[in-house]
């Protein structure tokens, strides 16, 4: 048991006033949630207290809210962690950590109800129903049923994960920045038919998705919504599968993202470092390799990016040489056949690094270090079976 | 006055499904519910769905696991009914889009689950509730102009015409306070169970028997309330449910002496013997000593391969991890019994019917009865779908039939001068609805939950009648319109009282030990004076008891041993 005291921005619509703080004392162990500390000050103190919850189990996608600032579910935050982020936070402005409150906020990007109740179905649910959220299936369904990859469906799973909490939305500083963003969740919710190969119009939601200015190209790749998420839904990667597959498509991407990611990849195979000189033509004229051989967009695109350049320039963020295509330097002696030796090994396994199946990086190590030394453990208990005299 | 031809109030599975056929034949539908459709509790069911879809089984192997593992309670007509339609439900909703796990081959492929003798579980990682739900949603936007969806509504009463027929419902819009009376010619109710009765529980705040409760108060009979359901695997304290899909891929069960005991219980089923087994077996190694100080065994998944533990049993690494501090993947888990389903509920036929002309019931709320003393797990999913769609046929096919009758306005007014009188109780007068939440549910946890004999579950049903007068005075803070949740809790706690009550009355009644009730003071099954239902009806003195029959079509009651 430990005390703590949590400030919840309230707003009471009928009392005719804006929204004010109030601050609640309760008492509970730091493993217990910051939803369970609500739910006690509502319990013990002020019924009036509105937070909409349900499984306290983050499977229904009820409590999202900012705690300290950041966006996720109330009954996924342990208090005892979400006072040590406050008190970290109060440090690191040079306040006293002493009786720091965990601060207890609506989400953002929606319209607040009342206290932490939020108008999801203005913001959020308008947006999913934006992305065409229903299977659009070949034809006359098949006699059993479809017959699909396995894989694909583990990969689509990642985005049906989602629980449609709007931690997410809350988070997207692109939303903040232009509120017609279709918006990390809704873009999240496209993938899953996009990804699904029993869905018959991928085509047609890619253009429909591409082609909408407040579309996939206007995620600006800032990680806040994978760091709200609490289902490792990580939209933002959802987002960006979305720009692969449109770009696959031959869809043009006006921030010309996908040629510009070529055209990285590219290069780096070729000189085994980044030659700065070559991305512009490489990503609006790729295959040109580095001859000034320009296309009209990538000129166009050049001249348009001479301010850029001058500008790294003039800041030293570029030599003069640098500028120059072509002159850029070789890796020395046989570092070269390391740069290959990565690309090969990136070829011949060719799978997407999938943290939803695959578990975090240490995991996937120990995973993969357990089954060497499985495959290992084989390897040498075969040949003494085949061999006994051996 | 709103008016759906046929209404649903509810929208989880079940009530998602019912919506979706009653549809399906032409008829206007509404869809009610308390809660944002996917914040139901559906959304919980981690494991799978159960279905002899695979060519070497059998649904006749489906039902006769479903009749023992309902120790022969179960209405067999019901169970066949299930198990014949399961296969093509299931390949329904993979049409739909549900992503489940697929083979080799790209088909579907199984899991195998607790009390069956085939693996029959189709299943999307351990989210097949919430995958299923959400695609079921994804249904009623498509479909948005044939179902209205009133999200965020809460129902107070049901209304009945002079004829004794339901004609629609009583509702308030929780967004504003609003008082609505619905009109229809057919009501289902899919409200889901009462868990919250029990505390700890681990179903949602939201699971506090509002259908079974209405359903009651209007007349309708209920249905085997003593048969409430302890799963094995559950977080001590936090009450959070670790799917048994995880005995399923193989994790063990160990005493703390690092014992497998379930050896001595159910020597060829072992872990993935039937729930209410296996809940006994750990109760009696925790009451015997040989649990952890803190009232627990340990759940062991370890012994499965890493790999298919993060592709198979994400959520609950996510649950150990995040509720536990527990890394599942490296050490055993502590779990203990834990309130989890109401197996009775509102009696229904196979077709959704209650006593109740235009009154239907669906999923954990209704008793068919499929589930009888015991429901196996991943049947209650395929429930919720089959008799939520027989419902939603047979409401619709019902609304064609008949007229709106006539609908008086006393219940609405009714439903106004109860609130009324809630909002007006001053802050003191009585006790904190929190608090006799709270006493309630210690006070069934204790009495009347794994193990019960007749003085514990009298006592029980004293002090539930006790805070049925408490709960008359019980004042709240919030006396606004908008989200008034407070208000909200007050009429649950009503609903839970009366699902409490009635649950005590079974359980006292039941002089025998069968599915989840167990007597210690009557620790046999009793076939000869109890192969029977025991029906609740309200009346002046409480719930009024009668039987009736189980029906048996091919499986006569044979001694159950796994």
């Amino acid at each position: 048991m430990a005390e703590y005291t949590i400030k919840v921005r309230r707003f009471l619509p009928e009392s005719g006033e804006g929204p004010f703080w109030e601050e609640f004392g309760v008492e509970l162990d730091p493993s217990l949630s910051v939803l369970d500390g609500l739910l006690q000050a509502k319990d013990r103190d002020d019924g009036s207290l509105a937070v909409r919850c349900s499984c306290r189990a983050a499977i229904c996608g009820s409590c999202g809210m900012k705690i300290n600032g950041q966006s996720g579910l109330g009954c996924k935050t342990q208090i005892g962690e979400a006072q040590e982020l406050a008190d970290k936070k109060a440090s690191a402005l040079g306040e006293a950590v002493e009786n720091v409150p965990i601060v207890i906020e609506p989400m953002g990007n929606m319209p607040v109800i009342k206290d932490l109740v939020t108008d999801m179905e203005s913001t959020h649910w308008t947006k999913i129903r934006r992305v065409t959220p229903w299977l659009l299936p070949h034809g006359e369904a098949p006699e059993r049923e479809y017959i699909v990859e396995p894989e694909s469906m583990i990969d689509i799973t990642q985005s049906m994960a989602c629980i449609q909490c709007g931690a997410c939305v809350s988070s997207c500083l692109s939303m903040e920045a232009d509120p017609d963003f279709i918006g990390p969740a809704a873009l999240a919710k496209a993938y899953r038919f996009v990804g699904d190969p029993r869905d018959a119009e991928t085509v047609e939601r890619l253009h429909d998705l591409a082609n909408d200015p407040h579309g996939i190209y206007d995620c600006t790749h800032c990680f806040s919504c994978v760091d709200a998420c609490p289902k490792d839904v990580a939209p933002m990667d959802q987002i960006m599968r979305l720009r692969r597959r449109a770009g696959e498509e031959g869809i043009e991407d006006p921030n010309s993202g996908h040629d510009h990611e070529i055209a990285f990849v590219k290069i780096i195979e070729k000189k085994g470092t980044l030659d700065e000189a070559m991305l512009v033509q490489e990503s609006y004229a790729p295959g040109l390799k580095g001859k000034l051989k320009p296309s009209k967009r990538g000129l166009i695109e050049t001249i348009k990016s001479l301010p850029t350049i001058i500008r790294a320039l003039r800041r030293r963020k570029v030599g003069p040489m640098k500028a120059i295509p072509g002159t850029h330097h070789k890796l020395p002696g046989d570092a070269m056949n390391d740069v290959r030796a990565i690309y090969k090994h990136a070829e011949e396994h060719n799978e997407e690094f999938n943290l939803y199946i695959k578990g975090d990086e240490g995991e996937l190590a120990e995973i993969e270090a357990e089954e060497a030394r499985e495959d290992a453990a084989e390897a040498t208990a075969t040949p003494s079976e085949e061999t006994p005299n051996g | 006055m709103p008016s759906h031809d046929v209404l649903v109030i509810g929208a989880g599975l079940a009530g998602q499904r019912a919506a979706l056929a009653a549809a399906e034949q032409g008829v206007s539908v509404g869809i009610i519910s308390k809660v944002h459709p996917v914040r139901s509790h559906s959304n919980a069911a981690q494991g799978g769905i159960n279905a002899a879809l695979n060519p070497d089984d059998t649904w006749e192997s489906h039902a006769f696991d479903t009749v023992k593992g309902s120790d022969y309670l179960g209405d067999q007509d019901a169970i066949e009914i299930m198990a014949r339609e399961a296969p093509e439900e299931i390949l329904h909703m993979e049409h739909l889009g549900v992503t489940f796990h697929r083979n080799e081959e790209g088909k579907l492929g199984t899991r195998a689950f607790g009390g069956a003798s085939a693996a029959r579980t189709y299943y999307v990682a351990d989210i097949t509730g919430q995958a299923i739900m959400h695609v079921l949603y994804e249904q009623l936007m498509k479909y948005s102009e044939d179902v209205a969806r009133y999200e965020e509504w809460f129902c107070t009463s049901l209304a009945i015409d002079e004829n004794g027929e339901c004609c629609g419902v009583v509702t308030r819009n929780v967004a504003d306070g609003s008082m609505q009376l619905f009109k229809a010619k057919s009501v289902i109710l899919a409200c889901g169970g009462n868990g919250q009765v029990w505390k700890p529980t681990t179903n949602a705040l939201i699971c506090t028997g509002d259908g079974i409760a209405m359903a009651y108060r209007v007349g309708a009979k209920l249905m085997d309330m003593e048969m409430i359901q302890y799963h094995p695997t559950t977080l001590a304290g936090k009450g959070f449910l670790i799917t048994e899909g995880a005995r399923g891929e193989g994790a063990h069960l160990l005493n703390a002496n690092g014992e497998r005991f379930m050896e001595k219980y159910a020597p060829n089923k072992m872990e993935l013997a039937s729930r209410d087994v296996v809940s006994r077996a750990e109760q009696t190694e925790i009451n015997e000593g040989r649990g952890f100080p803190d009232g627990t065994v340990a759940l062991d998944i370890t012994v499965v391969p890493k790999k298919r533990v993060h592709e198979a049993l994400r959520e609950i690494v996510l649950v150990g991890r995040d509720f536990a501090g527990v890394d599942i993947t490296r050490e055993p888990i502590h779990i203990k019994p834990g309130n989890h389903y109401t197996m009775g509920g509102v009696k229904t036929d196979v077709d959704g019917r209650t006593d109740i002309p235009g009154l239907y019931a669906a999923g954990e709320t209704a008793c068919v009865s499929v589930h009888g003393g015991n429901r196996l797990g991943a049947n209650s999913l395929l429930d919720t779908l089959i008799f939520g769609k027989r419902s939603g046929v047979d409401a619709a096919s019902r609304a064609k039939r008949i007229d709106y009758s006539p609908t008086s306005r006393k219940v609405l007014e009714d439903e106004e001068t109860m609130i009324a009188d809630i909002l007006s109780r001053e802050k003191g007068s009585g006790r904190r609805v929190s608090e006799i939440k709270l006493e309630l549910g210690e006070t069934m946890d204790g009495k009347v939950a794994v193990f019960r004999d007749e003085a514990g579950i009298q006592e029980a049903l004293e002090t539930v009648r006790r805070l049925k007068e408490e709960a008359a005075t019980a004042y709240i803070d919030d006396h606004g319109s908008i989200f008034n949740q407070d208000l909200l809790g007050a009429i649950e706690l009503g609903y839970m009282l009366d699902n409490a009550e009635c649950t005590c009355i079974g359980a006292l009644e039941r002089k025998e030990s069968r599915g989840a009730q167990y007597r210690t003071d009557f620790p046999e099954r009793n076939d000869e004076e109890w192969l029977k239902h025991i029906d609740l009806e309200l009346s002046d003195d409480g719930p009024q008891i009668s039987y009736s029959e189980v029906t048996i079509t091919q499986w006569e009651p044979e001694a159950r041993t796994y």
